[in-house]
């Protein structure tokens, strides 16, 4: 078919739009990298702006990291995010799997029981007093249990579930395994990607987390990283002390803002096929 | 499994229907053994807390407890206070605002980028597109905060530098009142444009490719397609997220307004939920936080049970 000529100016319209659209989306992110890595001299000749600096220099870096508190809120971090991922796949899987089964009695009950806290819920306040009543304020628990299980996904994995074939189940029941074994063994291992991708959602979930250590946690040595760069970015800037040090505050602000990112940055592009299919699924069934 | 009604005969010789569904859950107690923490996590931190907002019919303090704190005289005294209080239309429409700008200014241009993907010829740039704009979604609001100050802030933000060299004065974006709420549906488009339009995507590469090809063979132009056969295509789709955004509409973004918010912005700013965090947690007002809170609830409540209903008209329910 031959292209018309409005047809090859539409075409020139959606690319360039389109262009604008991923420029709009990755400009930022560079522009921040770039703002961490450009050396001080730099930035003074330039008037303060330096979109592409000539040299790099990692000071900024160096001296965010000499801050004892950064290091810590890491540790808290990686903490919070591999053992609070590690229950929240435990929980949400041993839900899924029974509300999958069709012939449960009273599953839709226990589907209901679930379903309401989406619709309503008691509160910050109450919630707050309930956490505050198990002891578990001030402790790294209270990033972890509260948040325990988020009702999304369980319905997200409980599809998943249901789509496996019914006769996998019925094979295995013959063979007289054991509904934890046949979990163990023969679902999980089929669903590997769906679990992922719950999985996946969650771990994000809890790098980025501030809002529960602001609700929950006072001892700043239990602070995640997310509040200490928040700290960092709130520190307004002394301008007088600035005049006297090599870094500017901006620059280590965005060190601080590069260094919470990167380990998102860097893993997504692997696995995000699996979040858009995450997305999808929770969007059409969840 | 088999699933056909068996009447059976218990020992005694008499016909029972009922022992046939506890055999049943007998036979499957190992799932409910695994339902077993979810169910009683369920019960802790989010029934319990629904137990919890009595206290908002109550004279709460620490030592007494949820449970032993008197009750307040009149039991409404709360709601009440909070009606009364000139907090109420400035909370309620800063959420009802804040949630609305949001809602239009996220979803047509989600549903604008999933038309432009799909026309886009180029499938490697297809592809580039989509994984650099769904990447931001997956930044947490301080980081968003923090790029926010590096091209908004008054000093030292980029945007405010070539305002400056260019002869104009700088504009406080992140500091004053008529900047806040484009701050925050800016901020949020940012993060989240691209992220809308996958649900969109999706709906339109579910339309039947025969219909375009019958529009080109009929000499049809791109637009005219895009208006009669794409957007017709996920009309359904468009309402059905309107439904669902309108049902949670009295969440307009707790943790994004939390960040980038501070005292100078509350008129436009403050929304119920952050009042219910400074007047509980930060005021100690447990009772009237509460209050607030339930009645934010209960709006949501009705709106999300009104919008599943209505939802399912269009898409034959969400659950």
């Amino acid at each position: 078919m031959v292209k018309g000529k409005s047809d090859k100016l539409f075409d020139m319209v959606v690319y360039l739009l389109l262009t604008l659209v991923a420029v709009v989306a990755i400009f930022p992110i560079m522009y921040v990298v770039s703002m961490s890595l450009t050396p001080y001299s730099e930035v003074i000749k330039n008037g303060g702006f330096v979109i592409i600096p000539k040299n790099l220099s990692f000071e900024a870096y160096i001296r965010i990291f000499e801050d004892p508190a950064l290091l810590r809120s890491m540790s808290v971090t990686v903490f919070v995010t591999v053992v609070g991922t590690a229950i929240n796949l435990l929980l949400t899987t041993l839900a899924a799997y029974p509300l999958s089964r069709k012939g449960l009695p009273g599953r839709s009950g226990l589907l209901l029981y679930i379903v309401i806290t989406m619709m309503f819920s008691g509160g910050l306040i109450p919630t707050y007093l309930i956490v505050q009543s198990l002891n578990l304020l001030d402790t790294v628990w209270a990033l972890i249990v509260p948040g325990a299980i988020a009702t999304f996904n369980v319905l997200v994995m409980k599809s998943f579930f249901e789509s496996l074939p019914e006769e996998i189940f019925e094979s295995a029941k013959i063979d007289g395994a054991r509904e934890f074994r046949i979990l163990w063994k023969i679902v999980l291992p089929l669903s590997v990607p769906s679990v992922m991708t719950v999985g996946l959602f969650y771990m994000v979930g809890h790098w980025n987390s501030f809002f529960s250590a602001v609700l929950y946690i006072t001892d700043t040595n239990l602070h995640p990283l997310q509040v200490i760069i928040r700290n960092m970015l709130l520190m307004t800037q002394n301008n007088e002390l600035q005049a006297e040090v090599t870094v500017p505050t901006a620059a280590m602000q965005m060190a601080a803002v590069v260094t919470a990112s990167l380990p998102i940055i860097m893993v997504y592009p692997f696995i995000q096929k699996h979040f858009t299919k995450g997305m999808l699924l929770g969007a059409v069934k969840g | 499994m088999s699933d056909q009604r068996v009447v059976k005969a218990d020992r005694s010789g008499r016909v029972s229907y009922g022992s046939h569904t506890w055999k049943k859950v007998w036979q499957m107690k190992a799932f409910y053994l695994m339902l077993l923490p979810c169910v009683i996590w369920y019960f802790i931190f989010k029934y319990l807390p629904m137990y919890g907002v009595i206290i908002s019919f109550k004279e709460y303090n620490f030592s007494d407890g949820i449970f032993f704190s008197r009750w307040a005289d009149p039991w409404y005294k709360y709601f009440k206070m909070f009606f009364e209080s000139p907090y109420f239309t400035q909370l309620l429409g800063n959420t009802l605002l804040i949630s609305l700008y949001k809602l239009v200014f996220g979803m047509l241009p989600s549903i604008i980028l999933a038309i432009l993907l799909h026309e886009c010829r180029a499938t490697w740039m297809k592809r580039w597109v989509q994984t650099l704009s769904y990447m931001p979604h997956f930044l947490s609001w301080i980081i968003i905060y923090g790029i926010s100050v590096a091209f908004l802030s008054e000093t030292t933000g980029l945007f405010n530098r070539w305002l400056t060299e260019a002869g104009m004065e700088a504009i406080p974006f992140m500091n004053s009142q008529e900047w806040f709420r484009s701050l925050l549906v800016g901020s949020e488009m940012w993060k989240d444009l691209g992220w809308g339009a996958i649900i969109y995507l999706a709906a339109i590469s579910g339309i039947d490719p025969t219909l375009f090809e019958a529009a080109r063979v009929d000499g049809a132009s791109r637009m005219r397609m895009i208006w009669h056969i794409t957007l017709p295509g996920i009309r359904n789709v468009i309402i059905l997220l309107l439904i669902l955004k309108i049902g949670a509409i009295m969440d307009a973004g707790f943790e994004q307004v939390f960040v980038f918010y501070h005292p100078r912005v509350y008129p436009v700013g403050d929304i119920i939920d952050t009042w219910v965090y400074r007047t509980g947690l930060q005021q100690m007002n447990f009772s009237l936080a509460t209050a607030v809170g339930l009645f934010k609830s209960l709006i949501g409540f009705v709106l999300v049970v009104g919008a599943n209903k209505l939802a399912k008209r269009w898409d034959g329910g969400i659950w």
